[in-house]
């Protein structure tokens, strides 16, 4: 190195041969790749007035002279330090390999047609899975009432907490809220026929038959599912779920049947508290609003409203407590080992476990409504 | 280059707790221009914590860490960034960015601080992978789809990335296979010789002690028992250092050291 100040580096041409001159090195290389581009492929190069040298600049001259040509410098570059030209032959021998290896082109519509192809494939298999695993979920259900010596009563009053008892705040402000808006939404509509006080009924039906169990029911899938997927997911990354089957411990018995079961046991609770706490809402917006004090609202509800509208209702909760959890869980155990891995597979819980809801919901109504309940 | 000798870290009196638990109390070492530094100690003694209070990960309970003379708790943000541009760092388990594939891993730093534009990147992140044994078809790999080995070999090309002057290696032979640690060792060497950083290398690979260190540094007590070359180490008088040197796999390394290479001197 005749001199060490910094100089960009250049590729530098005369009549006969090429030279290297000042550092070649990350900031330059840029330029540097530019200036070997156009040149395309060297015998050899004048290295007398190099600067510095890293990795990404031995890069380039490899590229310059080709992996051969750079085996044999130390006889057309002597003068080369020893530790440059090791460097240079480390670059040159990892890129005797084509960094680019050739892929099989594919024409736009094949591959439109393959992506197609494997969505739909895709969305089959899941639905496949989760019907699969439903199925393994009640048989070890069944298996382990019949030994009480499994029950994990410890962990499933934990989730119970987690998923039932913290999620009551929320449940009951959002019905609250929405049993406000449907009051006022009734008013609104009946108060043209004279009828402003059938709002009652209205409050009453939606909550009792709807969304008293929906509403929970939707927020349990955004709190609980995507919660279950991320805290299975993360296992399963970490390898745990492998060491419990390598233990002979069994997961579905482990971790889904106690937040199934949770589950199970909370979202009836948390409906019964929603449908309440809605019809508490509607109350008060008849009570402020319409001027049907909370007495006759009382009085219509015990005289016109019969009970079955709530076996209805709440009896809807336990299959959707159900396939939020197992959908929460599954998606749990297909997350790879990644943390964008388990975050999709979250969103998915949340996506396909509201859907699932909704659609359940909606084959009720009409089911109900054909049979006249 | 020619500051050899000089230090680029100098630790005066560090002290790391966590919570009542001290694991440094008045640690002193320095790690020069060029050569490549040892660590060894027992499991717990500290060695990670010392990485992670060398390039800031953890901020230091007492005494200085000072890197390149300045010390990086106290510099303005914009100008530790550009500190910490000049560290390499290889992390126990990889660290290896899961939703970015291998050659978006190791392009990412050359793109945001080496000012390339994204094919530019890519092409050196791919000679890059391939300089630390990974073959071409791997570069599009996610993370998750590797061995342990190849996570190794990965997270060191990202660590190479800019040509660091100083590179911090925690384990990186840790999970390898013999032959694949060798080859780490020769070509730790290789571009050291060549672009002449420093290396500071956690490791309990005997081996690779012997190997490739020119310094080793002995964690035990809270403190540096011992830093100087293998020789000067082997003969301190400590009980854990004999166990740990002259038992039957420091033996084995020793002498495997002596067969295959010419004995290491001080070559700068």
């Amino acid at each position: 190195m005749p001199d060490t100040a910094s100089r960009p580096g250049m590729l530098e041409q005369d009549a006969h041969r090429l030279s290297a001159v000042g550092d070649w090195t990350l900031p330059h290389y840029a330029r540097l790749r530019e200036a070997v581009a156009k040149v395309h492929q060297a015998e050899s190069i004048d290295l007398q007035r190099l600067g510095e040298l890293d990795t990404s600049g031995a890069a380039l001259l490899v590229d310059l002279l080709g992996p051969e040509g750079v085996h044999d410098i130390a006889q057309w570059a002597p003068q080369l330090s020893p530790e440059r030209q090791a460097l240079l032959r480390v670059v040159a021998d990892a890129t005797r390999r084509p960094l680019y290896p050739p892929t099989a082109p594919r024409s736009g519509l094949t591959a439109a047609l393959a992506r197609l192809g494997q969505v739909v494939e895709l969305l089959a298999r899941q639905q496949l899975r989760l019907v699969a695993f439903i199925g393994l979920t009640l048989t070890t259900l069944l298996a382990t009432l019949v030994t009480p010596r499994r029950w994990r009563i410890t962990s499933l009053a934990a989730q119970v907490q987690q998923s039932g008892l913290n999620a009551i705040p929320i449940v009951a402000l959002l019905t609250f809220l929405v049993g406000a808006v449907v009051a006022f939404l009734g008013a609104t509509v009946l108060r043209d026929f004279g009828a402003t006080i059938y709002t009652v009924n209205l409050v009453a039906y939606a909550f009792l038959r709807e969304f008293g169990v929906l509403l929970a029911a939707i927020l349990l899938a955004g709190r609980t599912a995507s919660a279950f997927t991320a805290q299975i997911g993360a296992m399963k990354a970490n390898e745990e779920l492998d060491a419990l089957r390598a233990q002979g411990l069994d997961p579905v018995q482990l971790l889904v049947l106690p937040r199934v079961l949770a589950m199970v046991v909370s979202l009836p609770i948390l409906a019964l508290i929603g449908t309440l706490s809605g019809m508490l809402g509607g109350a008060l917006v008849c009570a402020m609003a319409l001027d049907i004090s909370t007495t006759q609202f009382l009085t219509i509800l015990q005289r016109d409203i019969p009970l079955s509208h709530f076996a209805v209702g709440i009896g809807k909760a336990p299959l959707f407590a159900f396939v939020i959890a197992v959908i929460g869980c599954l998606e749990g155990f297909k997350a790879g080992a990644s943390a964008q891995s388990v975050g999709e597979h979250t969103t998915s819980s949340v996506v396909q476990s509201i859907f699932m809801v909704i659609l359940l919901d909606a084959l009720a109504a009409l089911f109900f409504m054909e049979m006249g309940w | 280059m020619n500051r050899a000798g000089e230090a680029v870290v100098e630790i005066r009196g560090l002290v790391n707790r966590f919570g009542r638990h001290v694991v440094h109390d008045g640690l002193d070492l320095d790690i020069r221009r060029g050569e490549i530094l040892g660590v060894v100690g027992g499991s717990g003694s500290g060695k990670s914590v010392l990485l992670r209070s060398i390039v800031g990960l953890k901020r230091p309970d007492g005494g200085t860490v000072r890197v390149f003379g300045e010390e990086l708790q106290r510099l303005a943000p914009a100008r530790r960034t550009q500190v910490e541009r000049r560290f390499g760092v290889l992390f126990q388990r990889g660290a290896l960015f899961s939703s970015l594939d291998l050659q978006e891993n190791v392009a990412l730093p050359l793109i945001e601080h080496g000012g390339l534009t994204r094919p530019d990147a890519e092409r050196l992140a791919r000679v890059k992978l391939a300089m630390a044994g990974l073959p071409p078809d791997a570069a599009r790999l996610d993370p998750a789809a590797l061995s342990g080995g190849m996570i190794k070999r990965a997270a060191l090309a990202r660590a190479l990335a800019l040509d660091p002057e100083v590179l911090f290696l925690d384990e990186p032979t840790a999970g390898l296979d013999p032959i694949a640690a060798a080859a780490f060792d020769r070509l730790l060497l290789t571009l050291r010789d060549a672009l002449g950083f420093s290396v500071f290398l956690v490791t309990h690979d005997l081996d690779t002690l012997y190997a490739s260190c020119d310094r080793v540094a002995v964690i035990a007590d809270k403190r540096i028992r011992v830093a100087d070359t293998l020789p000067v180490v082997e003969a301190t008088e400590d009980p854990w250092i004999r166990d740990y040197f002259h038992g039957p796999r420091g033996r084995a390394a020793r002498q495997a050291a002596r067969r295959h290479s010419p004995p290491q001197g001080e070559n700068r």
